[in-house]
C-alpha cells in the first residue's frame, strides 16, 4: 500500500489548486449573484485540461488518472461548487458516456470538441415522472428509416442552458423498463430540440438545469451510443463517475467551509478569548475533520479501483452519501461558528451552505443510494431488495 | 391537568389563522423576492390587534398572555417567517422590556401606541464585539442633567430600520461593566443623533429588516430608564427569556407547515409505481418529524403556562428556543428532501422556509448560549456555578 501521491499527481493538484483559487474562487460570489459562470471561465478551464480530464491526449484530452481527476474536482469544489457541478456534468456524465461507449468514429467526432470546451456536454435522463425511478423514462424513440425520432420531455438536464451536445436517454421499448432504454447524442441545433424553463435554484446558482423538449427530433443512427437497449448501462456508468466526481467536489466544499470557519474562530473573540478555544466550538471542528478525512480516503480508494479497472459501483454510492453528509455538516457547523455573520450575505459561508444542500439531491439522493447499497448487501443471499 | 386551550385562546387561534390565510399567505413569495413586508400588511395586522396580544388591556393590549402570544407566533410561523420576526421582535423583546420593568408612567406613555401598532419597537443589545458575550457591550450613556447622552453602536438589530422605540442597553458605569453598570433605556428613534444603517443582505428572512444602529450623542430623558440604573443587564436577560418561548412557538408553526406540505407531496408523487407515502424511508422521515413536533408543542405550551402562572421558566425557555430551532431546521430539511429536486427550486415554498429557518439557531442567543443557559440552571441546582 502506498498512500502518497505520485510526483505527477502532486503537480496536477498544485496546478489545479492554483488555477481554481486564481480564476474560479475569486469570481464565485459573482457567479452566485449573476446565476451564471463568467463567459471566459470554461474556456480557461479547458486550457487547463479540465474539460477533457479523462479524455486521451490523442483526442485532445488531459488523460488524467482517476485520482488526479478527483484531486481536480476537489480543488474546483473548494473554489466554487457551481463551477464544479458544471464540470462534473460535462466530464463525468456526458463525456464519460462517449468515452466508454462511443465507437472510435464517435469518439473522434465528439471528444476533441468536448475536451476543448467548444461543446459543453449536457445529460438528459431525468423526466418529470422519472426522478429517483430513473429507469422508467417515457421519452419515446421510434425508427424512421435510418433515423430515430425522439419525442418527450426531460427535466433538470444539467448544463442544458450552455450545452452544444446532449446525451439523451429514451425508451426504445417502454415495456421493458430499463432494458428498453437507449442513449443518443443530440446536437443543440437539431430541429425539434428546445431548451425550456430554467430551474431557479436554492444553491448551485451558477449551474444551469433546464427542462428540455424533444418534439420529434430526428437523430441519425450514427448518433446512437452503444447498442439499442444499452441506455441504462450507459447511464449507470456515467452516474457512478459523477458520484465519484461530486464526492470529490463535496470534499472540496467541506474543506473550504472548514478553512473559512477556522479562520473566523481564530479571529473572533468573545469572553476575552478566541472562540476557537471553546470546547463546543472545538468539537465542531473535530467532527468536521472526522468526516472530511474519512471521505478523502474513501475517494482515494475508489479512484484506485477505477485505475485498476475494477468496479467501484458500491464505493461510488457510499462516497455520494458520505460526501453530501460531510459537506452539509461542515457548511452547517461552520455557518454556526460564524454566528450572525454566517447568515449575512457578506460572508461566503451561507453560499457554501446553500450550495452543499444540492449534494443530497444531484446525482442520486441518499435514499436511492441506500436502496442500491441494500441491494448490494443482500445480492449474495438470494433476497431481492426492491426500491 | 387540562391540555385544552381556554375558549378565548381557541377563538384567538381561529382568528389569527384566518388573518394569516387571507392577508399574509398571498404575499409570502413577494415578501421574500422584494425583501419587504408591505406597510399595508403591517397596518392590517395592527388593526387586527396583533401587535399587543400578550399585554394587559390596561395598556391597550389584548390580554391574551404568553399562551395567546405563542398561539399568534405559531400561526404566523406557519406562513411567513419574516412577518413573524417583525411582530416577534416587537412584542417579544422590544415592547416586553418596557412591559416587564418599565415604570407605570413609562408604560402609560409608550404601551398604548406600541400595542396598537402605531409605533414599532426593537430590542438593541448586540454589538460588533458583544454577540454571545453580551456583557461586553460598550455603548455608553453619560448623565447630563436630567438626561443621559447615548453614544456608540449596535449591530444586527431586528426591526432597527423601522422602529420608533428601542429598548437599548448602555453602560452607565464603566467601572462596573455590564453587570451592575449597565442600564436599559427606552429610546425614541426620532431623537437627533440616531441613525439606522442600511438593511443587511441575508440568506433568508429577507422581509425582516436588520441593521446596525448608530447613536451619536442621543439625548434620552431620565424618565426613560427601564428598570433600575445599573440593573439593565438583568432586564435584558429577563426579556430574552420570555422571547425564547415565543420563538419556540414560531418554529413550531414553521415545522408543522412543512410537515403538512411534505405529506401532501408524498401523497401525490409516484415513483416505482407507488406514491412516496408508501416508501418506508419516507414514512420514517414523516414519523420522526411528527414525533419531534409533538414534543415541541408540549414543551412550548407548557412553558407558556409556566410564564402565565408566574413560575420560574428560564431553563424551559432556553429549551423552547434550542429544540424549536433545531427541530424546525431538521423538519424543513426533511421536507425539502421529500420534495426532491422540486424542493431545491425557488418556485416552491420549502426552499424559502429552508433559508429562513437557519437564523433561528443563531439569533436571540445562539444555540450554544442556550445550552450554556440550560446547563447553568441545571448545575446551579446542585451547587455548581459554571462560566461560559
Amino acid at each position: 500500500m502506498d498512500f502518497g501521491l505520485t510526483d505527477e499527481q502532486q503537480m496536477f493538484r498544485d496546478m489545479f489548486r492554483s488555477f481554481s483559487q486564481k480564476e474560479i474562487a475569486k469570481v464565485a460570489e459573482h457567479t452566485d449573484k449573476e446565476e451564471q459562470l463568467p463567459p471566459e471561465l470554461l474556456n480557461k478551464a479547458a486550457e487547463q485540461g479540465m474539460l477533457g480530464a479523462l479524455v486521451p491526449d490523442t483526442l485532445g484530452g488531459a488523460a488524467l488518472d482517476p485520482l488526479s481527476y478527483t484531486l481536480m474536482l476537489e480543488e474546483i469544489g473548494k473554489a466554487c461548487l457551481s463551477t464544479a457541478a458544471v464540470i462534473c456534468v460535462h466530464t463525468s456524465l456526458a463525456t464519460q458516456a462517449v468515452l466508454d461507449f462511443g465507437s472510435d468514429e464517435q469518439k473522434e467526432r465528439w471528444l476533441p470538441a468536448l475536451a476543448a470546451g467548444e461543446a459543453i456536454g449536457s445529460f438528459a435522463l431525468t423526466e418529470p415522472d422519472a426522478g429517483s425511478d430513473a429507469q422508467s423514462v417515457s421519452t419515446r424513440v421510434v425508427r424512421d428509416g435510418s433515423d430515430y425520432v425522439l419525442t418527450g420531455v426531460k427535466s433538470w438536464a444539467g448544463n442544458a442552458g450552455i450545452a452544444g451536445l446532449f446525451v439523451v436517454f429514451a425508451a426504445t421499448d417502454p415495456k421493458a423498463n430499463g432494458r428498453g432504454m437507449s442513449a443518443f447524442v443530440l446536437e443543440k441545433d437539431m430541429p425539434g430540440l428546445k431548451v425550456g424553463h430554467r430551474e431557479p435554484t436554492l444553491g448551485l446558482r451558477g449551474a444551469t438545469f433546464h427542462t428540455v423538449y424533444l418534439d420529434g427530433v430526428h437523430v441519425p443512427e450514427a448518433n446512437r451510443l452503444g447498442g439499442e437497449g444499452d441506455g441504462w448501462k450507459i447511464a449507470s456508468n456515467s452516474l457512478e463517475y459523477v458520484q465519484l466526481a461530486l464526492g470529490a467536489a463535496g470534499l472540496g466544499i467541506a474543506q473550504a467551509a472548514f478553512d473559512a470557519g477556522r479562520a473566523f474562530a481564530v479571529e473572533r473573540k468573545q469572553f476575552g478569548v478566541p472562540i476557537a478555544t471553546k470546547q463546543a466550538i472545538g468539537d465542531y471542528f473535530a467532527e468536521t475533520v472526522i468526516e472530511i478525512e474519512s471521505l478523502r480516503h474513501l475517494i482515494h480508494y475508489a479512484a484506485w479501483l477505477a485505475e485498476q479497472k475494477q468496479s467501484f459501483a458500491s464505493e461510488a454510492a457510499i462516497i455520494k452519501v458520505l460526501a453530501a453528509r460531510a459537506a452539509r455538516n461542515a457548511t452547517n457547523r461552520m455557518l454556526q461558528v460564524h454566528g450572525g455573520y454566517g447568515f449575512s450575505a457578506e460572508y461566503s459561508i451561507s453560499r457554501l451552505y446553500r450550495d452543499a444542500r444540492a449534494l443530497d439531491l444531484m446525482g442520486g439522493t441518499p435514499q436511492i443510494q441506500r436502496v442500491l447499497l441494500a441491494q448490494h448487501v443482500f445480492a449474495s443471499t438470494g433476497v431481492e431488495v426492491k426500491p | 391537568m387540562d391540555f385544552d386551550l381556554k375558549p378565548e385562546h381557541q377563538a384567538l387561534r381561529r382568528f389569527v389563522r384566518e388573518f394569516v390565510q387571507e392577508e399574509i399567505k398571498p404575499l409570502v413569495k413577494q415578501i421574500d423576492r422584494t425583501s419587504l413586508v408591505p406597510d399595508e400588511l403591517l397596518k392590517k395586522a395592527a388593526e387586527a390587534g396583533l401587535f399587543g396580544i400578550p399585554f394587559s388591556q390596561k395598556y391597550g393590549g389584548m390580554g391574551a398572555g404568553e399562551t395567546g402570544y405563542c398561539i399568534l407566533m405559531e400561526e404566523m410561523g406557519r406562513a411567513d417567517a419574516s412577518t413573524t420576526a417583525i411582530i416577534g421582535a416587537h412584542i417579544g423583546i422590544g415592547v416586553m422590556a418596557i412591559y416587564l420593568d418599565g415604570t407605570e408612567e413609562l408604560k402609560r406613555r409608550y404601551l398604548p401606541d406600541l400595542c396598537a401598532g402605531r409605533k414599532i419597537a426593537a430590542f438593541a443589545l448586540t454589538e460588533a464585539n458583544a454577540g454571545s458575550d453580551a456583557a461586553s457591550i460598550r455603548l455608553k450613556a453619560v448623565r447630563e442633567g436630567d438626561s443621559y447622552m447615548l453614544d456608540g453602536e449596535k449591530m444586527w438589530i431586528t426591526n432597527g430600520p423601522i422602529a420608533d422605540v428601542l429598548s437599548v442597553l448602555a453602560i452607565t458605569d464603566p467601572s462596573l461593566g455590564a453587570r451592575g453598570g449597565a442600564t436599559c433605556f427606552a429610546v425614541e428613534t426620532k431623537q437627533e443623533g440616531f441613525s439606522a444603517g442600511k438593511r443587511e443582505e441575508k440568506m433568508g428572512l429577507h422581509g425582516s429588516p436588520t441593521a446596525a444602529l448608530k447613536f451619536d450623542n442621543v439625548r434620552v430623558p431620565r424618565e426613560n430608564v427601564i428598570g433600575k440604573v445599573g440593573l439593565g443587564f438583568v432586564t435584558m436577560m429577563k426579556t430574552l427569556d420570555i422571547g425564547r418561548v415565543s420563538l419556540g412557538a414560531a418554529t413550531l408553526g414553521g415545522a408543522q407547515a412543512t410537515l403538512e406540505a411534505a405529506m401532501q407531496w408524498a401523497k401525490m408523487r409516484f415513483q416505482f409505481g407507488r406514491n412516496l407515502a408508501n416508501m418506508q424511508s419516507i414514512q420514517f422521515m414523516v414519523a420522526d418529524m411528527a414525533a419531534e413536533i409533538e414534543a415541541l408543542r408540549s414543551l412550548v405550551y407548557r412553558t407558556a403556562w409556566l410564564v402565565d402562572a408566574g413560575r420560574p421558566f428560564t431553563k424551559e425557555a432556553g429549551m423552547c428556543k434550542l429544540l424549536g430551532s433545531e427541530i424546525a431546521s431538521r423538519c424543513i430539511d426533511r421536507a425539502l428532501q421529500i420534495h426532491g429536486a422540486l424542493g431545491f427550486t425557488r418556485d416552491g415554498g420549502v426552499e424559502r422556509a429552508w433559508r429562513d429557518s437557519r437564523i433561528n439557531e443563531i439569533f436571540e442567543g445562539t444555540n450554544e448560549i442556550q445550552r450554556i443557559v440550560i446547563a447553568s440552571e441545571l448545575f446551579q441546582e446542585i451547587g455548581v456555578r459554571i462560566r461560559p
